[in-house]
């Protein structure tokens, strides 16, 4: 089936490229939706079964997958919606939806890769297509975007390389030719811990440009920026799984041996820090779009927290990052629309939300409460969880200032939510400001209510998904 | 005499740090590709002839050759200056990268492992770090882009010194290195010539918060 799923993708992708009928363009569109249902469905019923060598849909690629096709349909409709109502030429249009859909295959593939040099592979292949995204606009700040995003993603590939050369050096030992995931687990106790620590650090602090965290996340909040908002949802919830696939494979064969410790004193390090620059800038920030960015980085550092701390912080990660995957992108879609009123991404043009567009306004409202953890956001259920196992394994100062820290969060996301909810605009001529359809807003309520229902009443089967994906690492 | 080679690797990497010209960084780029082309030649011994080729050939074609003329080129199309501009001295420069090179022998030393011949490890780490510190030390986008190709090269030896039992590994680096030098130097370095007459990273500030 995977073998099926590259192809069709290479054949839809060029399909859009040179395409320039709309009909066609939808059609395309529609069979990648379709393909990618049925490699889900196909993969979660040959769960653990290689493929084509080199992949294996394990618990943590199908749960990703499968969150990748319910944000696919609501991406898909948004970009539609935002290539009609900007003056598109059929070739920008082409280009667009091809770079998509090959984003998202290359993500799927990482999932599900079962080789660490294939997830290095299919990590450049999304750098390819996000660039092309970024890059839509074409002018001068796409480009400057773009080339940031470039030039560090591939510093940041570089660097999972060599720390894919570590790891063989730390297999050479151990007389492990095979690099797959399965057969590094099954020889863990046989590596060589010093080239193991090297090549922790240095995949790490590759996969940080996708995720999001510090020492590289700078890439990334340009890049959400500056592509258009449907891509920017993307970015934010699948390209970020990506990065998470990659940690959590390496992580799960580091936390078996004798240096867990040390690799989880560096992703916490790593994790505060990024939660302390997100409170930084969201305190402070005045574009939305950017403030969305800084918000998933915060929410890719609490995942972080709960993976390195253990316990029942694993299972809660994995729950996070899925809610996550649901709630960032309602609020990139519903950004399209604020747009479309103001014409502005600046806090300062913006206001009275409530007026122009109460529908949206109250996807703003909920996602705001959604992506502050509060209840009855589905990532309090998730963040909670974090929190207590921060406790049990007694990081009390820690626990602490991430407290503080959240707790500014929410109060300067807060403060730009309510500017824009009830706070009239300074200068606005209300005759230009288009009726938006409250239609366009039923994606994001679904994805909001989706992620409320799975974190407090979980279907069995995702519960049991999470647990087999938990036992990688416990 | 794949000692020696290296050796020369690494000098090449001291002199470009007080470089002062861009032409000198590409020339030393083409020497570099050079080096590489003997030193994989001369290490990879056990890898079947086909693959060897390959090889081979990326060094010569694509490093030593196509790279440094395409931003020879670029250079000439976007009328770049010829300074390179870097932020602090060369003298300072030339401490910073000695003590790079001091700092990854004094780290090898302390690895006990018989399997890895160290000086490949002491030259690609402190190319890495070389390369790292010339991107931050220098003002034109186009020293950036020559900064990062000295850390492929780096990450090139290092390939080399696990080549033998993981061929599959070189060719992933050849990839990666094509892979990366086309995206970066093909697509960008063209529009952003087309869109700022002299490339300099604080054209590059508008994105902010």
């Amino acid at each position: 089936m995977i073998g099926i799923f590259l192809i069709g993708t290479l054949l839809i992708s060029t399909g859009l490229f040179f395409n320039k009928n709309s009909a066609i363009n939808y059609a395309l569109v529609a069979c990648y939706t379709i393909l990618l249902w049925v490699l889900g469905f196909y993969e979660y019923n040959h769960l653990n079964t290689i493929e084509l060598e080199y992949f294996k849909p394990d618990a943590l690629g199908i749960l990703l997958i499968f969150a990748m096709c319910i944000i696919c349909i609501p991406a898909f409709y948004h970009s539609y919606r935002y290539i009609s109502t900007h003056d598109e030429t059929p070739r920008s249009r082409g280009i667009f939806f091809a770079a998509l859909v090959m984003l998202m295959s290359a993500c799927s593939m990482a999932y599900l890769s079962n080789h660490i040099a294939v997830t290095w592979i299919f990590a450049e292949i999304t750098t390819l297509s996000a660039s092309a995204l970024i890059y839509h606009h074409r002018n001068i700040k796409a480009l400057e975007g773009v080339w940031k995003y470039v030039f560090i993603c591939a510093i940041s590939i570089t660097f999972i390389y060599i720390g894919i050369l570590f790891l063989s050096l730390a297999m050479k030992q151990a007389g492990i030719e095979d690099m797959s995931f399965d057969s590094i687990m099954a020889h863990y106790d046989l590596l060589n811990l010093f080239w193991l620590k090297l090549a922790f650090l240095f995949i790490f602090t590759g996969f940080t440009a996708k995720i999001g965290l510090i020492p590289m996340y700078t890439a990334g909040i340009d890049a959400k920026d500056k592509a258009p908002a449907p891509a920017g949802a993307l970015f934010s919830s699948v390209l970020m799984n990506m990065g998470f696939v990659g940690i959590y494979r390496v992580y799960a064969v580091v936390a078996h041996t004798q240096i867990q410790h040390w690799a989880s004193v560096i992703i916490i390090i790593s994790a505060v820090l990024s939660i302390f620059v997100a409170t930084v800038y969201m305190t402070r920030i005045k574009n939305i779009k950017r403030m969305f960015a800084y918000s998933s980085i915060e929410h890719m550092g609490i995942v972080m927290l709960g993976l390195a701390v253990g316990g029942i912080g694993v299972y809660a990660a994995i729950l996070h990052i899925i809610l996550h995957t649901f709630v960032k992108p309602s609020l990139f879609f519903q950004f399209n629309q604020i747009y479309r009123v103001f014409q502005s991404k600046n806090i300062y043009d913006v206001g009275h939300y409530f007026k122009y567009n109460k529908a949206g306004a109250i996807v703003i409202l909920l996602g705001f409460i959604s992506a502050t953890a509060m209840p009855p956001s589905g990532l309090f259920i998730s963040e909670f969880l974090i929190f207590q196992s921060l406790f049990e394994a007694h990081y009390f100062l820690i626990l602490i200032l991430i407290l503080i820290l959240l707790t500014m969060i929410i109060w300067g996301f807060g403060s730009n939510i309510f500017k824009l909810l009830f706070t009239p605009p300074l200068i606005i001529n209300e005759s230009k400001i288009p009726r938006i359809s409250p239609w366009d807003s039923a994606s994001q309520y679904f994805l909001l209510a989706l992620a409320v229902y799975l974190a407090y009443s979980p279907p069995t089967i995702f519960v049991e998904l999470i647990q087999n994906a938990v036992k990688l690492i416990q | 005499m794949t000692d020696i080679l290296l050796i020369t690797f690494t000098i090449t990497v001291l002199f470009m740090s007080i470089a002062n010209r861009i032409y000198t960084y590409i020339n030393i780029l083409i020497f570099q590709g050079f080096i590489l082309f003997g030193v994989a030649y001369l290490s990879l011994s056990e890898i079947n002839t086909l693959n060897l080729i390959l090889i081979l050939l990326e060094t010569i074609i694509f490093k030593a050759l196509a790279v440094p003329l395409f931003i020879k080129y670029l250079i000439k199309r976007n009328k770049i200056t010829r300074e390179a501009e870097p932020y602090l001295p060369n003298f300072i420069s030339l401490i910073i990268v000695t003590l790079v090179i001091v700092v990854t022998i004094i780290l090898s030393s302390s690895i006990d492992d018989t399997y890895l011949d160290k000086t490949y490890f002491v030259v690609a780490l402190s190319n890495l770090f070389t390369g790292l510190y010339l991107i931050v030390s220098r003002k034109k986008i186009i020293t950036h882009v020559i900064g990062y190709l000295v850390i492929e090269n780096g990450v090139f030896i290092l390939t080399l010194a696990v080549g033998n039992e993981m061929p599959m590994l070189v060719n992933l680096g050849i990839m990666l290195d094509i892979f990366a030098s086309v995206l970066i130097l093909g697509i960008f370095f063209n529009k952003i010539g087309d869109f700022i007459k002299d490339p300099d990273v604080n054209v590059l500030r508008n994105l902010k918060d």
